[in-house]
Parts: C-alpha cells; structure tokens; sequence
C-alpha cells in the first residue's frame, strides 16, 4: 500500500535527522541560556529600579533608557555615543583604506608578497592590551622639548606643527584612539580584499583587457563592482568590533571623560553598583548592533539559500 | 603535508612552555590557611614603606599568620577600587582591605560586605583609642566596621624651593590672590606651568582645596552634608577661579596620575603641586630633599582630613588573620611603625610624637587645633557613586572648561547622589 | 558561503602569472614597492619601540633618545616583567589550551550537523546560533557574573575556560560548517548510511579523519581569542587568579608605569600568539577570514 510506504519514508527521515538535533542540542541549549536567556535578564535588569547593590524596588518600564538621554549628567551617555561615532567612522575608513591601499599593491603578483601580507598581517596577533602599552607611549602628549613618542619624531624632523594632543584632544581625541585598531586590524581587511580579488574569475580581466580597459577602468567597472560582498563583510566586522571597544581604550587612557564610549561607561557603571543603568546601556549598545547584524545574518542565509 | 608538520612544530612548542610554566604555577593564592591577604593600592614610594613597617610588626606579633600583599598600584586607588569591587561582586574578598573611613567606607556596609567589629573594638580597648570625630564617622546604626590607621591631610601646597628662589618667592602665599601673583611671577620667569597637575581625582582635589578658600570651611561642608549651595554666585565664582588656575598648570595633565605631576615638581619643570601629605614621604623615599610646604593659600587653618581604615569582610577565608592583623593596624606600635614611614599621623591620640618627621609632626600638632573638613576624593565627604559622577564632571572641565556646564553638573550630582537637603 | 572559508589559504595565493606585461617603464614597479616598504616600516615601528625599550634599563628611558637602541643592552626589564606576569602566564595556557580543544570539538559537531546531518529549521538555527558571535558581551555580563557563582564554577580560570568556550560555539561551529559544505560530499554520507553507520559513527570514522584543517583554524582562532581576551577576564577574574592580560595591564597600568618593564611584558604577552602566527600564519589567516561569515 502506498500509504504504508510513505510512513516507511517519513519514519526512515525522521530516524536520520533526530540525532543530529540530539547532538546539537547541548550547544543549542548553552547558547539558548547563555546568550538569548542572559540578554532578556539584562534586559530585565533594565527595566527596574536597581540602582545599588541591595534588591530592586520594582519596576520603572523605560526610565532607565530615556533618563540616559534625558537626566544623565553632562548627558555623558550622549558623549559617549558621540565619542564612539568618531571613533567607528575613522576605524572603519582607516581600515577600509588602508586594507585597499596594500591589497591593490600586492594584488597582482607582487614579488615577496608573502613577506609583505606576513608584516601587515601580524598586529591581528597582538592583544589590544598588549598593543595599547606601546600605543599609550607612542601617543605621548607632550610637545616641543618635552616631546615623547610620534611627536618627538615631528619635533626631530622640523615637522613641529604636526606634533599632536592625541587622544586628549577634546573633539578629534576618538580619532587618534582609533589609530591603534586600524594598525591592528587594517591587515585584516587586506587579507579579505586579497581573497575577493582573487575569487574574481581571470576571465572577467582578460576580457576588460581584451576590450580595451584602461587599468583605472579595469578596476572601476569590472573588479569593484565584485567586491561588494566583501566590503560589506569587512564593515560589518570592523563595525560590530568598533561598537564593543573597550580593552584599547582601557589600556591607552583609562576611563575617563575623554575618551567614554558606551562599553566603558557600562563598566564605571557597574563600579558604582549601578546595576539598572548599566543594563540599560548595554541593552543599547546590542540593539546598535542587532540592527546591523541581524539584516546581514538574514542577507546572507537568503543569498546562500540562492546559490 | 607541511601542514601537519608544522602542527607538530607549534604542539611541541606550546606542550614545552605549558610544562615550564604549570610547574612554575601551583602556587595557588588561599593554598595556605594561614596566608593574610592584605589589599591595598599602597605599591610605590612612601606608601610601600609604610605597609612594611606595619607588615614588620604584624611578622611579630601575629606569629602564626602570613601577610600577603596584595596592593595594586594607582593613585588614590582609582585601579585599586576597581579591582576590588569586582573581587567582591565574584565573592572573592580578600581578606582584608583598605578603605577610606566616611560616606564611602558607607558604600560597603550599606552593601553587606563587611562584618561588624564592636565587639573587637571593646575586646582590644579601642573605643577611646581614636578621636570621638573619627570614631562617627566610621560607625553606623550604633556598629563600627573599620579600624582607621592613619590621618592624612589633603590640602597641602607643596613647592620646589630651588624653582621659587629663582623667580625670587621668599614668603609662602597665604591668600589665593597672593597665590596668583607668585604663579604670575614663576610664568613671568619662564617656568610654563608653575603649578603641576594630574587627571581627575587630583583635579578634583585642587578644585576643593580652591572652595575652602572662597567658601570657608563651614560653607565647604555644608555642601557634603546636603545643607550647601552647589548652584549659587559663590560657586560660580570659585568655578572660575579654578579656571583661571587651571591656566596655571601642564597641558597634558589628563595623561599623568599624581607621581608624574610630583615628578614635574622635583624635576624643577614646575613649582607648585597641590597633593596629601603621603606626598612628603614619597619624596623623601625618592630622595629629593629641596621642597618646601604650605597649607593650600587661603585655607587657614583648615585640616582636610582623610583616613585609611581596614575590614573584615564578610567572606574572608582567614578570618583569625584578619583579626589579628586589624589588631596591629590599631595598636599603638603599629601605629607609630606605620605612620612614620607612609607620612600620615596616628589616628590613635596616644602615640607620641618622637621618631616622626618634621612635617609630621607639625602635622600632629595642627590636627590638635584646626579646623576639620573631609574630601571628597577621598572618600570621606561622598560616596563612590558622588564621586564617580563628580570625577567625571572634572575631566570634561579639563578638556573644555565650560563653568557653567561644572556648576549645573555639580549641583545635579549633589541633587542625585548627596543626602536631601534639610 | 564558499571555499574562503574552508581554504583560504589557496585563495590568498597569487594566481598564475598572467598574460606578460608590456616591458619597460620600471616607474611603476619602483612607485609600488616604494610604497610596500614604507608602509613596512609604518607597520614595524610600534613593535621596534617595543624591543628596544624593553631592553633599556631605568635611567635611559627619558625623553631624550628614546628612539635610539639601547646604550646598553638589558634583561632586568624582562626579568621585572616575567616576575609579575609568569604566575598568569601559566594560568593563560590552562585557560587557552582547553577552550581550543573543547569549542573545536563542540564545533566541529554542530557544524556537521547544520551541513550534512541537517534537521528541518536548520538555516534558522544557524542563524540564531550565530547572532551569538555579534553580541556586545556587556549585554550579558551582569548576569553572567551571577550565574557563574550560582552554578558554583570554581572563580578564575575555570569560570573563563566555560565562558570562553560557550561564546566560542557560534564562531566554531560556522567554520566547521562552511568546511565541511565544501570539503565532504552528500555521496560520502549517503555511501555511509547504506552501510547502516549511524550519526556518531559516519562522524568519528568518516567525518573527523578529514577535520584536520578545520581544527587547526578553530584552535588558532580559540587559542588566540581567549588569550587576548581582557574584557571577560576582568569581570570574570583579577590579577591572583586571572590570565596574562590582567596582570599586563596591573604591570603596565600602574602609576607612573616602568616603560621598560611593561614593555618586555606586552612582548612576553603577545610571545605565544605571534608564535603560532609565523608559525600557522596561513592557518591563522584562515581563521580571521572564517570571522567574516562571506558569501
């Protein structure tokens, strides 16, 4: 009977793939308490009066979130917003530029390239606190006599107007901060751009060249056009990265005013047993980043599904 | 199959340095039950030789016990607190550690963390040992949890006499304005900036030693106990003075904590820094001999006070120690072994004034008769929470030096955190 | 999303040489390699100023010559450095090594359940599973801190090695997945099944033999990921029971920091991921591009 069959089937399916659901299920369940179950605790956190390390008092609905944009003091939450936006942008074009900058530079049978990409690369290797010590020195504010660090090389070289506040500058200071994550991660992004290069089929260049192309327009109209993916990629790292920065910062100035992002405000926070407020923030920070990540996740399920 | 080569390369070389060093690593903290581990942001200078003093006469006294340090270093323990509260959020107290008597020693007993020590308190005989004032300020509901070990004065002006004598100063300023005509004169004879300065709690204490000048010492507290007036012309007025000073000091002050501002001043760079007394050991332990002191111009006769204290917090593995040890911090060759060395004075009014140092014992004497005002920085006028709030209102004033946004974030901090008003 | 993944390594290779380029003008091969070099030297500075300081003693670390190489060449900074951080740079190995094994073991299972064993709702589950390797860790940190104590994980070192590891499934098992979608053909465990193997067995006997690259890229990953970790160690641990960044950051963060000291210790720090860098430097390439989830 066919009708038999058909179960036959389905049972035989069945019997396949439940003990690969049984097998992933410790992990599902991990994930599910450790990630998805933590952050609606936080999330709850955020919502209470818990200002302190003794029992909440009840719950407030939102007053945590709008007095972070409304009540806080010298609305330092905003700061800190404002300081992490320069310090995303010039992360992220720092990198972008540089990765560019030394994947066309070697894109195209360069000899020893491999020596090169093993240089640009290394800084990835290097903990941001590791890298943050010889950054803090590097960075010495000092000027003219007492100049230390990239100013004493400015102040050597007669290039004394180029000798910079650095991160204690009070509007551009993010953007010095920056510099030590480009140096690290830069390396990254060229090593995704090499990789894109290089699933450009050669067929796609002969024929430009064939047709004519100049090596600008070779560039501009043929292989650009193909890297999208990966530049999107690549944003979406060094974005998702930038958002939680907070061992750099830590390690080059301390906490303090001047160079307050979200993550490290959480962490003053909590110092100060403000638990309600620094769930608040922290729930922020993840919404910032869902709402990048998440249409990505779901971009790349459906393009993948496509193909 | 150079892949698996080299894996075999990096599995040999990482399996050798785990070998080296898990056998370097089985000294595990809390191993031994009669370890004391003593936490405290007292690593450097005068502040180390302190605590050994004190650790030698624990060593004999407390036979049975072994200290074990465990300071972590930065300035007024702005790394030290951070460390340590998270230490106590993991349940993993040390067994002892330093905390500053007053609204912030609050934080901790408000919190649950520490134990209470009266009946410790009439066992060893202490309760008449200290000053009534201090004793307040250390108990709470009727409990005492802390043993104080030292009184330290904050608002102390120190100088580089060499560097004064230059830009001819012969006569500390006793007045803010005399203050500024000096710091003019030491511009005047190219010293950039005479008056050396850290980041934000150094800041902060720089500005309260401004406000006990314009304000006088009873205004200064009525601020702290909520009776004061943060948004008033007063207060504007000093905002602007402490501008004006602000003119006076390094560029790149956000970038020194108090041991690079007082090496400025020993380096003759600058003339001036406003620090606490632990700064005369420091200097002493560096060696540099030339340096004058003065109450902070305008002060008076006004002693800001602060005081270490130690406790037991609830948790502690050693407990026995930790007593022990807090029996030393209170005894009076404790005291006196202590306090000689980390330039602070005995908190305890019977330790006689021989083997102490000029400055201490000058300091011993005005403590007697001045007039007391707490600190905020140091913890004995706010709570950590203040304090955040406050420390994060300077460090945006260094960098912009916006009066009015100072003001409205003073007031808003004393609004929020300080006691209501009366 | 594609052979990147499974074998960059391949893919960042130069391809073959191409057609010959018109001869002459050597303008532009002098301009390129010009421009290589100086951004060699742009790249290096930050670790010259690292060797050559760690090798100065105290007095010759002001502000005049500090760019020079040392006067005299000393180990005592390395030695200050090595007392304050050898105790930790044991603990980060204790901490390091395990977390590889265990999240590439975990992984590399649940990657080849979501690409050859899959279950209806699997892209789903990935997706959610992967959403975990986004996350800003402060938004579970609180409660994290709680739950540790109240699942009564010993504090320090096993409390990092279990976080570490949970964290780390998102990323292992996407690298697991993308190779074994490329490398282990549907016939493979088709051929299996009509043999009556099982799921654990087509895993252990047919599956894992081929894993070996996929667990050289999730160890280097996990390794190098939980060694230079600071933000979980410094909710999760302190400097007596914590890894090597803790204590770098105690030695170099002090006040008035000794350049020279916490200069050897962000060297004697970073020493084991830059050995398996030169040493995996393709491998571990590999595993930064697995970070990129591309199509």
């Amino acid at each position: 009977m066919p009708f038999l069959n058909e179960e036959v089937a389905l049972r035989h399916r069945r019997r396949t793939w439940i003990p690969g659901l049984l097998l992933i299920s410790p992990s599902l369940i991990l994930l599910a308490v450790f990630v998805y179950g933590l952050i609606g605790w936080t999330f709850n956190l955020s919502l209470q009066d818990r200002h302190n390390a003794r029992p909440a008092k009840g719950y407030v609905g939102f007053d945590n979130y709008t007095k972070l944009f409304t009540a806080d003091i010298n609305d330092r939450f905003v700061h800190s917003l404002q300081n992490l936006v320069v310090f995303t942008v010039v992360f992220m074009a720092g990198t972008l530029l540089f990765g560019l900058i030394w994947a066309l530079l070697l894109e195209r049978r360069a000899r020893a390239e491999g020596f090169f990409r093993t240089i640009y690369l290394f800084p990835m290797a290097v903990s941001f606190v590791a890298s943050g010590v010889v950054w803090r020195w590097l960075m010495n504010t000092g000027q003219g006599d007492s100049a230390g660090g990239i100013n004493a090389i400015f102040h050597g070289l007669g290039l004394g107007f180029l000798e910079s506040p650095w991160w204690t500058h009070p509007d551009w200071g993010m953007a010095a901060m920056a510099m030590p994550a480009i140096w690290q991660l830069a390396g990254y992004v060229m090593a995704l751009f090499l990789a894109g290069f290089r699933g450009i089929p050669e067929e796609l260049r002969e024929a430009a060249v064939v047709d004519g192309a100049t090596t600008f327009q070779l560039y501009r109209q043929v292989l650009f056009p193909q890297l999208t993916p990966t530049i999107l990629s690549a944003l979406i790292i060094t974005g998702h990265m930038s958002m939680k920065m907070f061992d750099l910062i830590m390690s080059v100035s301390g906490a303090q005013w001047l160079t307050e992002v979200p993550a490290v405000y959480v962490w003053q926070t909590l110092l100060t047993r403000d638990y309600a407020k620094a769930a608040a923030i922290s729930v922020f920070l993840l919404l910032v980043v869902a709402v990048v990540v998440v249409p990505y996740l779901i971009h790349v399920n459906r393009s993948e599904k496509r193909s | 199959m150079r892949l698996s080569r080299r894996v075999a390369v990096v599995a040999v070389a990482v399996g050798t340095m785990f070998a080296t060093v898990a056998c370097g690593s089985t000294d595990e903290p809390g191993a031994a039950s009669a370890d004391v581990e003593v936490f405290t942001w007292w690593a450097d200078g005068g502040e180390k030789a302190g605590l050994d003093g004190l650790v030698g006469v624990f060593g004999t006294d407390c036979k049975d016990f072994k200290f074990v340090n465990g300071a972590v270093a930065g300035g007024a323990g702005s790394n030290a607190k951070q460390v340590l509260a998270s230490r106590l959020q993991q349940n993993e107290p040390p067994d002892t550690f330093q905390a500053h008597a007053g609204a912030e020693l609050s934080d901790y007993i408000n919190d649950d963390q520490v134990e209470d020590l009266s009946a410790q308190y009439s066992e060893w005989g202490l309760t008449n040992a200290f000053p009534k004032g201090l004793i307040d300020n250390l108990t709470v509901d009727g409990k005492i949890y802390s043993v104080p070990a030292n009184i330290h004065r904050a608002n102390v002006l120190w100088s580089n006499k060499t560097v004064l004598a230059k830009a001819g100063i012969t006569k500390d300023a006793t007045t803010l304005e005399g203050f500024f005509a000096d710091l003019d004169k030491l511009k005047a004879a190219g010293v950039a900036a005479p008056l050396a300065l850290g980041k934000d709690w150094t800041q902060q204490m720089l500005f309260e030693a401004l406000l006990i000048s314009k304000l006088g010492p009873d205004k200064f507290n009525a601020l702290w106990n909520g009776s004061g007036d943060w948004a008033g012309a007063e207060m504007t007025a000093a905002i602007n003075d402490y501008k004006k000073l602000l003119t006076y000091t390094n560029k790149d002050r956000d970038t020194f904590d108090w041991t690079d501002a007082e090496k400025l001043l020993m380096d003759g760079k600058a003339a001036y820094q406003l620090m606490g007394d632990w700064e005369a050991a420091d200097l002493d332990a560096k060696g540099f001999k030339d340096y004058g002191w003065s109450v902070f111009p305008g002060n008076g006769n006004v002693f800001q006070w602060l005081a270490d204290s130690f406790v037991l917090p609830k948790g502690a593995k050693n407990a026995e120690g930790t007593k022990c040890w807090l029996k030393t911090v209170g005894s009076a060759t404790g005291q006196a072994a202590f306090n000689q060395k980390k330039g602070s004075i005995p908190a305890r009014t019977d330790v006689g004034t021989d083997g102490f140092p000029a400055y201490q014992q000058a300091a011993m004497a005005d403590w007697k008769t001045a007039t007391q005002v707490p600190s905020c920085p140091h913890g004995s006028a706010c709570a950590q929470t203040w304090q955040g709030a406050v420390s994060s209102a300077q460090g945006k004033f260094s960098s912009d030096g916006d009066v009015a946004a100072l003001q409205a974030a003073l007031a808003s901090a004393a609004a929020e955190f300080g006691p209501k008003k009366k | 999303m594609t052979a990147a993944v499974a074998d960059p390594a391949v893919q960042t290779q130069a391809p073959a040489p191409g057609p010959a380029r018109r001869a002459g003008f050597p303008w532009a091969a002098l301009i390129r390699y010009g421009l290589l070099l100086f951004f060699v030297l742009i790249v290096l500075m930050p670790l010259y100023v690292l060797v050559v300081t760690s090798f100065k003693s105290g007095r010759e670390i002001g502000v005049n010559g500090q760019w020079n190489l040392p006067e005299q060449w000393t180990f005592a900074s390395w030695a200050k450095a090595w007392t304050a951080l050898g105790p930790s740079f044991g603990r980060t190995f204790q901490l390091a090594v395990p977390v590889a094994l265990l999240s590439s073991i975990i992984g590399a299972a649940n990657g080849f359940v979501l690409s050859r064993w899959r279950f209806p709702g699997a892209d789903l589950v990935f997706t959610l599973i992967l959403f975990g390797m986004f996350i800003p860790y402060q938004a579970v940190m609180i409660p994290l801190r709680e739950i540790v104590l109240w699942l009564g994980v010993p504090s320090g070192i096993p409390t990092l090695i279990f976080v570490h590891t949970v964290y780390g499934i998102p990323i292992c098992t996407l690298i697991f997945r993308n190779y074994y979608a490329t490398v282990v053909p549907e016939e493979l465990i088709e051929a299996g099944q009509m043999d009556g193997a099982g799921l654990l067995r087509t895993f252990r006997s047919l599956i894992l033999p081929i894993s070996i690259p996929g667990f050289v890229v999730t160890v280097i990953w996990q390794f190098t990921s939980s060694w230079n970790d600071y933000l979980f160690a410094i909710f999760l641990s302190n400097t007596r029971n914590g890894p090597i960044t803790i204590a770098l950051n105690a030695l170099a963060g002090a006040q008035s920091p000794d350049y020279a000291a916490s200069m050897a210790g962000a060297l004697i720090t970073s020493l084991p991921t830059l050995l398996v860098y030169i040493l995996l430097g393709r491998w571990f390439i590999g595993g930064m591009m697995a970070g990129s989830v591309k199509s």
